[in-house]
């Protein structure tokens, strides 16, 4: 078992590098210049040549990789061309406001699915089965922005109940999970994140259960006497392998945030971070947002690979 | 119990599968009875309905199932009883093992635990407990190193030794009445006949009745008290081992004998016997054997044969045999 969580941490190091390749290369690969937004537009070869240089853009590429690699390792991730603040800073206040809805949406998404999955493989073809998989079917094939939208209308627009957008009135630094006043401000973008991940799990879920209770133990299990409770207990330890690889993927999607859904509600994110970074060809943000983005998801399926292993006793270790 | 109480009675007993496309009627009109301590052995094709019968007796069939007659464990009517007193008589009074164990057994459970959790189930004891009975039932079944196969997982353990731990689960609360469907048939030729005579041996001991349903004469009779031989879900013949095996009435019980001593290998389905079985969605007409009997005339086509009894504790179900005058019973005309 240990041998095997050292061996799949060890895959993830050549993995993790990659990913900071591809960010260090965002700056070549984007169109256009990331100096010309600093730099007046009749400035001459000399301040040019200097700005270059204060950036360390007059080295050869694998030592500004390596120079770029070992400040990011020391969370220096460089500062924003719009804003002059450090990228660590906004990239990490970004990222603890997305984390307060994701992880609302993976909660209520993961129960609420996972538990209307099992119930409707275990009423196969009855009308709970009928209903979730109607709703699953929803959840996949409508647009979530879309979905955002309607919510925004009914809830915010017609009702009054709850507000469109936003953080509240204190913004990032007043926002606190246990006020209403607050909470309130999180409700409709976390449904709107959990719709997709509901659809997608309830229906993974209602496969592998209803998979699992067609094997014959099921049969053994009823024929030494166990109710139903113990039957579904049963099936539900048996699928969870499989749903937990979904619920991973998921989960990382969601830790991502989404660029659509706060950029609609307005919530600061690191979505509407990287909304933001795009449009100002902020070069820097983008690069930082999308290492720590990149990184929590290869984390992520470390995380579950190494939970998946430890709950299905099939998988080869060693 | 007294002497002449059954384990189980079976009376008639009829069992249709109904969907909206077709009925198929696997068994029609089944009945034995099981004496406390006695082994009775179903054989028959593969499709003949004895898997069904097996788990019509403990009510183990899906709800499109319909069950007809009378089924007894104990006394008790089978059908009759609620979906707790069907738990609470399942794996403590009745326990089945099936033919695959790899399948039977849940893959990520470990063995110990699974049997814990029947004893647990119908004797409320702590999993402690529990685990230290499973660890007694492994030995009691001749696991060897049965303290680390309790924590082994099914995949980890040979098909005999899973077969083991199964039987060992099944007998766990010390059932009046084993149902054994071919357990032995998934098995290596020598690692079979350990666990026949395993079973054998602990149904000795124990005295509890058991049914054991085999395809294979050659397994019967070296379990068997008795034997029933179904055919398209009804029992064509049945009698004591000796009996029905010296001197087989029913023309398929004769051709199925004559192609055991004949045949090489016991797994293989009986293919001496030319043509196939009926298909059971179909209505059957007379005798369910007639298209591949060489005795067949237009009654045996039209008109179903009666159950008759030729002698002690035998009954067939052939028009040859019930057309016959008692006298002549031994040694029938066509033989
Ligand atoms: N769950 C089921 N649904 C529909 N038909 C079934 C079901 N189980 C068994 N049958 C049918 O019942 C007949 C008898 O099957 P079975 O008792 O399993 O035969 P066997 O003698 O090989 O054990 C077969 O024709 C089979 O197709
Ligand atoms: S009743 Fe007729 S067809 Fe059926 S087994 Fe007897 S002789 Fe053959
Ligand atoms: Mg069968």
């Amino acid at each position: 078992m240990l041998n095997y969580i050292l061996r799949r941490v060890a895959y993830a190091i050549p993995i993790s590098l990659g990913v900071t390749i591809f960010c260090f290369a965002l700056v070549y690969l984007a169109p256009g210049d990331p100096l010309t937004r600093l730099l007046p537009d009749d400035a001459t070869a000399e301040t040019i040549a200097l700005i270059k240089a204060a950036y360390g853009f007059d080295k050869p590429i694998p030592i500004q990789y390596l120079n770029w690699l070992g400040r990011a390792l020391t969370g220096d991730l460089g500062q924003s061309i719009q804003t002059n603040r450090a990228v660590a800073d906004e990239v990490l206040i970004a990222l603890g406001n997305t984390i307060i809805i994701s992880t609302a949406a993976v909660i209520l998404a993961f129960t609420l699915a996972f538990v209307m999955g099992t119930v409707a493989a275990y009423y196969n073809g009855g009308v709970a089965d009928r209903v979730a998989t109607s709703v699953s079917v929803l959840g996949v094939s409508i647009p979530n922005y879309w979905f955002g939208i309607v919510l925004i209308i009914i809830f915010a627009v017609n009702l009054r109940w709850l507000p469109a957008t936003g953080m509240g009135p204190g913004g990032s630094e007043g926002f606190s999970i246990w006020e209403w006043s607050s909470v309130k401000f999180a409700i409709l973008p976390v449904l709107t994140m959990a719709m997709v991940p509901i659809g997608i799990i309830m229906r993974s879920t209602r496969s592998a259960v209803s998979e699992v209770l067609s094997q014959d133990f099921v049969q053994t299990l009823r024929a030494k006497g166990m109710g139903e409770a113990a039957v579904l207990r049963h099936a539900v330890r048996n699928a969870l392998p499989g749903v937990l690889a979904v619920m991973g993927l998921q989960f990382g999607y969601l830790m991502g945030g989404s660029i659509l859904i706060e950029t609609i509600f307005t919530w600061p994110g690191t979505g509407s971070l990287l909304n933001q970074a795009i449009l100002n060809r902020d070069i820097p943000v983008l690069q930082g947002t999308i290492l720590v983005l990149a990184l929590i998801f290869v984390m992520t399926n470390l995380a579950v690979d190494i939970l998946q292993t430890a709950v299905d006793p099939r998988i080869k270790r060693g | 119990m007294t002497d002449n109480a059954y384990v189980a009675r079976v009376e008639n007993l009829e069992v249709k599968f109904v969907s909206r496309e077709s009925t198929t009627k696997a068994v029609n009109g089944v009945s034995f009875t099981l004496k406390e301590g006695e082994v009775l052995s179903i054989i028959g094709e593969s499709g003949s309905g004895k898997s069904v019968s097996m788990r019509a007796l403990m009510r183990l069939l899906p709800s499109k199932a319909k069950i007809g007659g009378e089924v007894e464990v104990n006394g008790k009517d089978v059908l009759k009883m609620s979906g707790r007193e069907l738990t609470r008589m399942r794996g403590k009074e009745v326990s089945m093992i099936f033919q695959e164990p790899m399948t039977a057994l849940d893959p990520v459970y470990t063995v110990g635990d699974q049997i814990a959790e029947t004893v647990m189930r119908h004797e409320g004891v702590s999993k402690e407990e529990g685990l230290k009975r499973a660890l007694e039932l492994l030995e009691f079944v001749r696991v060897p190193s049965a303290e680390r196969r309790l924590k082994a997982y099914p995949f980890e353990l040979s098909g005999g030794l899973r077969q083991r731990a199964m039987i060992a689960m099944a007998l766990s609360c010390r059932p009046s009445l084993l149902l054994a469907d071919e357990p032995t048939t998934a098995l290596d030729a020598t690692v079979q006949i350990q666990v026949l005579i395993l079973l054998r041996k602990l149904q000795k001991e124990m005295g509890m009745g058991v049914i054991f349903v085999t395809h294979d004469l050659g397994v019967a009779a070296q379990i068997a008290d008795k034997v029933a031989v179904m055919y398209a879900g009804r029992i064509v013949e049945m009698g004591p081992v000796r009996d029905l095996l010296r001197n087989p009435l029913h023309p398929y019980t004769q051709g199925m004998l004559a192609s055991t001593v004949h045949g090489q290998d016991r797994n293989t389905d009986i293919e001496a016997i030319p043509g196939s079985p009926p298909d059971m969605r179909n209505e059957i007409r007379g005798c369910a054997f007639a298209p591949r009997c060489k005795h067949a005339t237009e009654l045996c086509r039209t008109t179903e044969p009666p159950e008759t009894s030729p002698g002690e504790g035998r009954a067939v179900r052939c028009h040859l045999v019930s057309g016959m005058t008692g006298a002549e019973q031994d040694a029938p005309a066509y033989a």
